[in-house]
C-alpha cells in the first residue's frame, strides 16, 4: 500500500483523527474482480434494495461514504457487512456497477483481521464452517450446528430440537462427516493460499 | 443425450437429499448424462469469502481445475445448488476479470499440482440447462401425470438470476423460466411477486430474527396467493423456508403450513414417478395435503384479491424477455392472481 | 516536386500555452527539425507560444516573403481547428494554401501521452513524416459550385418546424418531411410545458398551422427519406410517400370517415397505448395536415375485402383504396435533420413493474392522462379509468444515469417530474412523493419552479428507487404499490405505499438513428446520438458539409433548446444559400486510365456515385464535380489505378519514410 495520505480536517468537524484517504483504495484493491467502488454516486439504490437494511447500523451507501471519508474504525465496527445476505439485488440494480456484495466480503475479512467486529456470532459461524471444510473438504451440518449453537445460541436449542430430530430422522442431516479423498492436496492448496493476498 | 459435468455440492448428500433423488429420476427420463466432478470439495458457501479471499477462491477453483480435467465432449459444468452455482461462476469470471486474482489462485492450486484457466468451462445451473438445452417441449412430452389443480408459487431465490455474469437468464428481477417450467407440468402457476427475493441465507444461523422476517415475507405472500406449495431450486432456500418455518411461526405467532419442495420433485411426479422416489416425505412441512390434489379435479381456488376489471385504460404491452437460448416461452397464459 | 529540386520548407512548432509544451519538449523538436531535417529542405524552424495568434501568423508570412519558403509545416493542434487559419496566412503571403500542412502534436501527442521523452520523439516523427510528404504537394485550386436554394428539413417536431419556418420566412423553399401522419412531434402529446405551464398545444399549433400553410413550405407527411446522394449545394433526395388511401386533393378533412369507421384499435403512438383510435384517423384534432390516413394492417377492407364504410360516407369521394406508395425525387442544397428521440422503454427496468403492475405509468402515459384531449379528458385516474389516486410517487432517472441502461442524464426529467407533481397536486390534491438522485434545474426560471413545487407541499425523497412492488408486508400496504427506497438524507430504508407511480423515463436515440445516419452520411456517438462538428462551437453542423442537425437528434434537450437549435441550423443554411456558391475542397480522385482494367469495383463502392464506367473505352472515370475525395476508391482499386490529390502514392510513401526516420 502506498504511503498513507491524509487530509487536514475542517475545524469542528467532530473527528479528532486525520482522515485516512487510502481506505477506499485499500478496500477496492482487496476485492475480487473490479469493484468500481470509487464510482459510487450515493444514490441509495443499494440501501433501498437491501432485504436486511432494517437491521444494519448503516446502509451500504452510507458505509461507502464513510469509506471515502476514511472512517476506518467506524466502518470495521459496523454490522452492515455481517447483515448482508448476498442476494445481489443491489449489485444488479447499482447504476454504477459497484460490486457491492464482494465489497461486503472484503470488509468482513478486514474486520476479522483487525479484530474489530462488534458481535462475534457471524465471524464464529463462518470460522466454524471453514474449519469443517479445511478438516473434511466438505461441510458438516451437524457438527456445525452443534458446535455453533452450543456456543452462541444455547437457548435456541430446545426450540429447535424438533426440527433437528426431523432433519436427522429423515437422514437430511448426517451423523458423521464425509471427507474427500485428497484432503492433503486441498490442505496444501489452502496452506499456500493463506500466504497470498490480493492488493493490486 | 445431453452430457454435463456435475457438481452436486454438500447439501445434495444431506439436507437436500430430496433434490438429489428427484434429480436422478428426472435426468434418467430426460436422457441426461451427469458425470460427477471427481473428489469434489465444498464450494465454501457464503462463509469462506468472509474470512480470507485467496483461500476462498482457491477452494472453489480446485473443483474447476478438476472439472476442466474431466472435459470429454462437453465443457458444461452444471450445479443444482444456487450457492454452488454462483461460487463456481464467480470464480471463473473474476479470475479473468482480475488477472491478479487468477494468478494468485493458480499459485495456490499449483501447491496441489492443479491449474485452472478461466473460461475453460461453461458454468450452468440446472434450471437453465433444463429450459434452454432440454427445452420445455421435450419436458412437456414426458408428462404423464399433469399437475392439474395444483397451485404453485415458483420461487427462484437470489443467486441463480443474480448477478448472472454470463447473461444466461431472461431477467435479474423477474425471470419466468421456472414459471414456464412448472406451467408445462400442468400446474397452475401464480405470478409470485417475490420470486427472486431472499430466503434469509445464512441469517437463519447468525441473526435468526432477520431471517424469520425474510421467511415470513415469502411464506405469507405465497399463502396470500393461496398457493398449495412453493417450489425452490436451491437447498439453502428449501432449508430456510421448510426447516425454519416453524420457528418463524412461533416468533410471529402465525400458523403458516406452506410446503416447500424442490422443482425436480414435481417434475418427477409429473413424469409418473412415485412420491417416495421423488423424495417426498423428507420435507418438514408436509406436502401431503397439496399432493392430494394431483389427479383430482379440484375447483380452482378463488383469487386472493379481486382481478382487474377488463374496462378502464389499456395496459402497456408486457414484453417478455427472451431466454438465453433465444427460445420463446410457451404462448399459453400463466394464471395470474392479483 | 521538380526533379532534383528540394523545395524550401519552414517548420513552426506551437507551444499552445502549456497544452503542448507541458508534455512535448518544443525547443528540442525545433532544434532537431532545424538540424536533422535540413537535408530534407527545411531552411528554418521556429517555435512560438501561440502560433495561431496574429503575431504567430505574421512570423510565417514574413518568412515566406523573406526566405522564399515554398512549403510550410505547422506542428500544432488538429487540422479541424486551425488548418484554415494557417493556409489563409500562407495565401496572404502569396503561397498556394495547399502547400501548407498541419501536424497534430496536441490531439495526437500531448493530450494522449504522459511521458515527455516519448511524446517528444513521437512529435519529431510526425513532423518528419509531413516534411517528407509536403515536398510532393502540388498547388491546388478550389472549385466553386452553385448552391441549390431549396432545403430539406427531416422531422416535423418543434425543432424541425422552427428551422423550416425560419428559412421559409427568409424567402427560400423548404421541403418538410415527416414520417407520421401529422407534424407536431412529441410536443403535440404533452399537456403543459415547464416551467411556465403554458398549454403545449396552445403554443405549438399556431406554428404547425403556419408551417402547413406557408407558401414556401412543401409539407410531406407520412413520408420518409430513403436515399441521399450528391454533396453540399446539390443533394439528390429520394422520398417515399406512403399511401394514405385518401386523395389529398379532394379531402376536406371533415372527419366523417373516422366517425363512420367501425373498427377501433389501441393507439400505441399518439395516445401512448392509453387510448383508442379508429383505423382511418388523424392522430389528433389539430393535426397538420388535416387529411386522415388508413392504417392498412388493421383495416377490415384490406384484410377481409369488405366494409368500405369510409368510402360510402365520404362526401367528396376522397377515399382511394387503390392508392400506392410513390417515390418523389427532389434536389436541395442543404439538409437539416431534426429527427428527435425515442422514449426509453420503462418496461426494461423490471424492478419498477411497468407493464406488469397496472398503476405504474410512463411519463408519456401521464402526459396523455393529464391532457384534456386525452383518453380520460384530463382526469387523473388509476388504470381502472375511474379511481382518483390519493398518493402518487414520481420516480426520476428511469433508464438514465444508469450503466445498466443509458449512462447519460436525460436532462429534462427533473423538470418534467416537478411538472407532474404540480399537476397531480393541483388536479387531485393527492400527496405526491418525488424520488430523485440529484435535482437538476439549471436553466432560466427552472429552480424557481422547483421552489414552487416545494412550497406546494410535494414530499421530496433523495434516493434512487430500488423497487416498486405489489407484495404488501403490512396491513396498511394491502392493495397499494409499495416503493422501496433508501432515504439517503435520513440514511434509512423506507417503504412508501402509494396508489400510483409515474416513471420519468429518459430519452433515447431513435431506434433507427444509425441507419438514418448512414443515409445522410453522418455518424453516431457510442450512445447513439448524432455527433456535432464541434460540441461547443459548432453544435448544429456535422462533419458532412451541408448536413445540419437540430433538437434531440444530438442528445436530450428541452423545448427551448430544441427551438434554439432549429433556428441556429436555419441560420447556418441561410448563410450557405446567401453565399450562392460553395467552395469545394480540391481533394479529388482520378483514374489513371492506362492502368484501369475496367473491373468497375470502384463504381459501386463510391458513396457519392461519382464514378462512371465509360463503355467505349472500358475504363472508369471520376466526375470531379461529384467526388468528395473520401479515398474509398483509391483503397479499393485492385490495380492501384486510382490516385487522390493530396494523397498520391508518392506522398503517402514519403510520409511513411519520414515517420520511420530515426529521431
Amino acid at each position: 500500500m502506498a504511503q498513507t495520505k491524509t487530509a487536514s480536517l475542517t475545524k469542528g468537524a467532530g473527528f479528532k483523527k486525520q482522515e485516512d484517504l487510502t481506505l477506499l483504495n485499500e478496500v477496492s484493491s482487496a476485492t475480487a474482480g473490479v469493484s468500481h467502488l470509487e464510482m459510487c454516486i450515493q444514490c441509495g439504490t443499494c440501501g433501498g434494495s437491501c432485504p436486511s437494511a432494517a437491521d444494519m447500523d448503516h446502509t451500504p451507501r452510507a458505509l461507502f461514504a464513510m469509506l471515502r471519508a476514511g472512517m476506518r474504525d467506524e466502518v470495521l465496527h459496523s454490522n452492515t457487512p455481517w447483515m448482508c445476505v448476498s442476494c445481489y439485488h443491489c449489485v444488479v440494480r447499482c447504476p454504477q456497477e459497484v460490486h457491492i456484495a464482494d465489497v461486503m466480503y472484503t470488509l468482513k475479512s478486514m474486520a476479522i483481521k483487525a479484530h474489530q467486529y462488534k458481535d462475534n456470532t457471524a465471524p464464529d459461524f463462518s470460522q466454524t464452517f471453514v474449519d469443517n471444510i479445511e478438516a473434511f473438504g466438505r461441510s458438516y451440518e451437524l457438527g456445525l450446528a452443534g458446535r455453533f449453537y452450543l456456543q452462541h445460541q444455547p437457548l435456541r436449542l430446545p426450540g429447535m430440537a424438533g426440527m433437528g430430530w426431523g432433519m436427522l430422522s429423515s437422514r437430511r442431516m448426517n451423523i458423521l462427516p464425509s471427507r474427500i479423498e485428497q484432503i492433503d492436496q486441498l490442505k496444501a492448496i489452502l496452506t499456500k493460499a493463506k500466504t497470498l493476498e490480493l492488493t493490486s | 443425450m445431453n452430457k454435463y459435468i456435475y457438481y452436486p455440492g454438500c447439501s445434495m448428500e444431506g439436507s437436500a437429499r430430496a433434490y438429489a433423488e428427484s434429480l436422478s429420476q428426472v435426468a434418467k427420463i430426460l436422457d441426461m448424462e451427469l458425470a460427477t466432478v471427481r473428489d469434489w470439495n465444498c464450494c465454501g458457501a457464503t462463509e469462506y469469502l468472509s474470512i480470507n479471499l485467496i483461500p476462498a477462491y482457491s477452494l472453489i477453483a480446485r473443483n474447476l481445475a478438476i472439472a476442466a480435467g474431466q472435459v470429454n465432449g462437453t465443457n458444461e459444468l452444471m450445479a443444482p445448488c444456487s450457492a454452488c452455482y454462483l461460487n463456481l461462476e464467480k470464480a471463473d469470471y473474476y479470475m479473468a476479470e482480475r488477472p491478479a486474482l487468477g494468478e494468485k489462485v493458480n499459485e495456490a492450486l499449483a501447491a496441489g499440482g492443479l491449474h485452472y484457466k478461466p473460461g475453460s468451462l461453461q458454468i450452468r445451473h440446472l434450471v437453465d440447462v433444463l429450459v434452454n438445452d432440454i427445452g420445455l417441449d421435450v419436458i412437456k412430452s414426458k408428462v404423464v401425470r399433469p399437475l392439474t389443480g395444483l397451485r404453485i408459487a415458483p420461487y427462484l431465490g437470489c443467486m441463480v438470476p443474480r448477478p448472472d455474469y454470463q447473461h444466461r437468464w431472461s431477467d435479474h428481477e423477474y425471470p419466468l423460466e421456472l414459471d414456464d417450467l412448472m406451467h408445462v407440468l400442468g400446474a397452475e402457476v401464480i405470478d409470485f411477486p417475490l420470486k427472486t427475493d431472499c430466503c434469509g441465507g445464512h441469517m437463519s444461523q447468525i441473526a435468526p430474527e432477520t431471517a424469520y422476517e425474510l421467511i415470513r415475507r415469502l411464506v405469507s405472500e405465497a399463502d396470500e396467493y393461496q398457493a398449495d406449495l412453493m417450489v425452490t431450486v436451491c437447498p439453502m432456500c428449501q432449508m430456510n423456508l421448510d426447516a425454519y418455518q416453524g420457528e418463524a411461526n412461533r416468533f410471529f405467532g402465525t400458523k403458516y403450513q406452506m410446503p416447500i419442495v424442490f422443482f425436480t420433485q414435481l417434475m418427477a411426479l409429473a413424469f409418473g414417478i412415485d412420491a417416495k422416489s421423488a423424495g417426498f416425505g423428507l420435507e418438514l412441512v408436509s406436502a401431503k395435503k397439496a399432493l392430494a390434489r394431483i389427479g383430482v379435479e379440484a375447483p380452482a381456488p378463488e383469487p386472493a384479491s379481486p382481478r382487474r376489471k377488463p374496462d378502464g385504460l389499456p395496459m402497456p404491452p408486457h414484453r417478455r424477455k427472451k431466454y438465453a437460448s433465444g427460445r420463446e416461452a410457451s404462448d399459453e397464459k400463466i394464471a395470474v392472481a392479483e | 516536386m521538380i526533379e532534383n529540386h528540394k523545395p524550401k520548407i519552414g517548420v513552426y512548432v506551437c507551444h499552445c500555452g502549456s497544452n503542448i509544451a507541458g508534455t512535448v519538449n518544443v525547443d528540442d523538436v525545433r532544434k532537431w527539425a532545424q538540424e536533422k531535417l535540413g537535408p530534407e529542405g527545411v531552411v528554418i524552424a521556429r517555435d512560438y507560444k501561440f502560433m495561431c495568434s496574429s503575431l504567430g501568423q505574421e512570423l510565417i508570412e514574413k518568412d515566406i516573403k523573406e526566405l522564399g519558403l515554398e512549403r510550410v509545416v505547422v506542428a500544432a493542434c488538429s487540422p479541424h481547428l486551425h488548418e484554415k487559419t494557417f493556409r489563409t496566412a500562407a495565401e496572404k503571403a502569396g503561397l498556394n494554401p495547399y502547400l501548407t500542412e498541419l501536424v497534430s502534436i496536441r490531439e495526437q501527442v500531448s493530450w494522449v501521452h504522459t511521458d515527455k521523452a516519448i511524446a517528444t520523439e513521437k512529435a519529431k516523427s510526425l513532423v518528419s513524416g509531413t516534411v517528407q510528404r509536403i515536398a510532393y504537394n502540388t498547388p491546388l485550386e478550389k472549385q466553386k459550385v452553385p448552391i441549390n436554394a431549396n432545403t430539406l428539413v427531416v422531422g416535423g417536431g418543434i425543432a424541425g418546424i422552427q428551422a423550416a419556418l425560419e428559412i421559409a420566412n427568409a424567402g427560400f423553399h423548404v421541403y418538410l418531411v415527416e414520417r407520421e401522419p401529422s407534424i407536431g412531434g412529441h410536443m403535440a402529446q404533452f399537456d403543459k410545458t415547464f416551467p411556465t405551464l403554458d398549454c403545449s398545444a396552445c403554443i405549438l399549433t399556431p406554428r404547425m398551422v403556419e408551417a402547413g400553410t406557408h407558401p414556401n413550405i412543401t409539407l410531406m407527411t407520412w413520408s420518409e427519406v430513403t436515399n441521399v446522394s450528391g454533396f453540399v449545394g446539390n443533394f439528390d433526395v429520394r422520398i417515399l410517400k406512403k399511401a394514405r388511401y385518401v386523395n389529398e386533393d379532394v379531402c376536406t378533412g371533415c372527419g366523417i370517415c373516422t366517425e363512420k369507421c367501425p373498427k377501433k384499435v389501441i393507439d400505441t403512438h399518439y395516445e401512448a397505448g392509453l387510448g383508442y383510435r379508429k383505423v382511418v384517423y388523424t392522430p389528433f384534432a389539430q393535426a397538420v395536415p388535416r387529411f386522415p390516413v388508413i392504417d392498412r394492417p388493421n383495416c377490415t377492407f384490406f384484410q377481409k375485402g369488405t366494409c368500405k364504410a369510409c368510402e360510402k360516407f365520404c362526401p367528396t369521394n376522397a377515399i382511394d383504396f387503390k392508392q400506392e406508395d410513390e417515390f418523389i425525387n427532389i434536389t436541395v442544397g442543404n439538409i437539416i435533420l431534426a429527427t428527435g428521440y425515442d422514449l426509453f422503454d420503462a418496461g426494461r427496468v423490471t424492478n419498477y413493474g411497468y407493464g406488469r403492475l397496472p398503476n405504474v405509468f410512463s411519463s408519456i402515459e401521464f402526459e396523455r392522462l393529464s391532457n384534456s384531449a386525452g383518453p380520460t379528458g384530463g382526469e387523473i385516474t388509476l388504470r381502472d379509468g375511474k379511481t382518483k389516486p390519493e398518493t402518487v410517487g414520481i420516480i426520476h432517472c428511469v433508464g438514465s444515469r444508469d450503466k445498466n441502461f443509458n449512462n447519460y442524464c436525460s436532462s429534462i426529467c427533473c423538470m418534467q417530474s416537478l411538472k407532474f407533481a404540480h399537476i397531480v397536486r393541483e388536479r387531485t390534491g393527492a400527496d405526491v412523493y418525488e424520488f430523485y438522485i440529484d435535482m437538476r434545474t439549471p436553466m432560466k426560471a427552472y429552480d424557481e419552479f422547483y421552489q414552487r413545487v416545494l412550497d406546494e407541499g410535494t414530499l421530496f425523497v433523495r434516493g434512487k428507487v430500488a423497487e416498486v412492488t405489489n407484495a404488501a408486508r403490512y396491513p396498511h400496504e394491502k392493495g397499494k404499490l409499495i416503493i422501496h427506497v433508501e432515504d439517503t438524507l435520513v440514511g434509512k430504508q423506507r417503504r412508501i405505499p402509494v396508489d400510483m407511480v409515474i416513471l420519468s423515463n429518459g430519452m433515447e436515440p431513435r431506434h433507427d438513428a444509425k441507419q438514418t445516419g448512414q443515409t445522410f452520411g453522418i455518424s453516431c456517438s457510442s450512445d447513439g446520438w448524432y455527433i456535432e462538428r464541434h460540441p461547443k462551437l459548432d453544435p448544429v453542423s456535422t462533419m458532412t458539409e451541408g448536413i445540419y442537425i437540430a433538437g434531440c437528434a444530438t442528445g436530450p434537450k428541452d423545448i427551448p433548446a430544441s427551438v434554439a437549435q432549429g433556428a441556429a441550423a436555419a441560420a447556418r443554411v441561410l448563410d450557405k444559400i446567401l453565399q450562392k456558391e460553395v467552395e469545394m475542397e480540391p481533394i479529388r480522385a482520378s483514374v489513371i486510365e492506362e492502368n484501369c482494367s475496367g473491373c468497375r469495383i470502384c463504381n459501386s463502392m463510391c458513396p457519392f456515385n461519382a464514378i462512371a464506367f465509360i463503355g467505349d473505352l472500358k475504363v472508369s472515370r471520376v466526375n470531379p464535380a461529384l467526388c468528395q475525395g473520401c479515398g474509398t476508391c483509391v483503397a479499393a482499386c485492385p490495380a492501384g489505378a486510382i490516385t487522390g490529390t493530396g494523397f498520391s502514392n508518392e506522398q503517402i510513401f514519403a510520409q511513411i519514410d519520414g515517420l520511420l526516420m530515426t529521431v
